[in-house]
């Protein structure tokens, strides 16, 4: 009973921010997953701008990114939010993957720089008002770090919607995403070409 | 060598969720992997993310860990019986296993088995391969 009224409660909390145009939208996920790409995205298709760089060398993005006040709208309506790319939360770290990269100085700080990065990522998890989880596709999604994801924004009764993000690539298996989380809306997307992103951002209508 | 620690899950009752982590990594960072019985909550198993993160050096790269759930039968009788001990005690059900990922490179989840890869025998898969 308790949990419906918080429940309840906090969504009207949203619906509030929503009037005023103060919603955070948090890009969460593993790395390499696509957070900024799908960023990049959104930003270029309603702001016109990139909002950071891609690589296909993990960890990127090290640093919380916020872009602030975006309004995108769809069949009339309106929605203006904070767009939050947070980088990618691992349980490891290991400066010697990054080796055939770079060279072992820059490896060691950019794994410096990761792990703080984990740590800026988890702490912001209590400032979101929804969290949009950008998976790959072509990954095994039944990972611990989606699990705690996850499970740490339900138990903070944060509204998720799960991106199966590289849908074009040939190995990508979207309904694999879809049957590890029957509880969440999932779709299937390419951040990179724009395939499907009418469809999601109808779906941040019915998120927010 | 191997070597699992296990963790009952009155051991960790009474601690924080601070404690609770120190204890558990205190472990992990000698080479061990830990089976914990029971499941962390949600905040401690980002404790467990971030303190991993803030311990990462030359000789300690992190962790991989998973939980086990005990079974995937349901019924009303069990269900129930899970709720109320969830209630009183935590989860106490299944299984968490915390290992270091020098050690441990992967760990795959079956209903009712867990497979934990360690850097040997990826190695020695690779070989196979060749």
């Amino acid at each position: 009973m308790i949990g419906v009224l918080k429940k309840y409660f906090d969504r009207l909390i949203l619906k509030l921010f929503r009037r005023r145009n103060k919603i955070k939208l948090g890009l969460y996920g593993p790395p390499n997953g696509g957070k900024t790409t799908l960023a990049n995205r959104i930003c270029n298709d309603w702001l016109g701008e990139e909002m950071g760089s891609v690589s296909e060398v993990p960890h990127e993005t090290r640093e919380i990114n916020i872009k602030e006040q975006i309004t995108i709208s769809s069949q009339g309506k309106e929605l203006t939010f904070n767009l939050i790319d947070t980088p990618g939360i691992a349980t490891k770290i290991d400066y010697e993957d990054f080796l055939s990269h770079m060279n072992e100085k820059n490896a060691k700080a950019r794994s410096k720089e990761a792990t703080k990065g984990v740590i800026e990522a988890i702490k912001w998890l209590d400032e979101m008002d929804v969290v949009v989880i950008v998976l790959d596709s072509t990954v095994v999604p039944y990972n611990q770090v989606n699990l705690t994801i996850i499970g740490n924004l339900e138990a903070r009764n944060i509204p998720v919607l799960i991106i199966a993000n590289k849908t074009d690539l040939k190995k990508s298996k979207f309904k694999r995403i879809q049957s590890a989380f029957p509880q969440y809306k999932v779709l299937g997307v390419s951040a990179k070409y724009g395939k499907n992103i009418d469809e999601f951002y109808d779906s941040l209508f019915e998120l927010i | 060598m191997v070597t699992l620690q296990i963790i009952p899950f009155s051991k960790l009752a009474g601690m924080d969720a601070q404690e609770k982590i120190d204890s558990i990594l205190q472990i992990v960072k000698k080479d061990n992997i830990v089976l914990l019985e029971g499941k962390l909550a949600e905040r401690e198993e980002t404790t467990l993310i971030t303190k991993s993160m803030e311990g990462i050096d030359d000789s300690f790269r992190g962790i991989e860990f998973a939980y086990i759930e005990s079974s995937t039968s349901s019924g009303f009788k069990k269900n129930f019986r899970e709720f109320l001990l969830k209630l009183f005690l935590g989860n106490v059900g299944g299984f968490t296993v915390v290992g270091p990922a020098k050690i441990v490179k992967e760990i795959k989840k079956d209903p009712d088995k867990i497979q934990l890869y360690t850097q040997n025998q990826k190695r020695s898969r690779k070989t196979k391969k060749k």
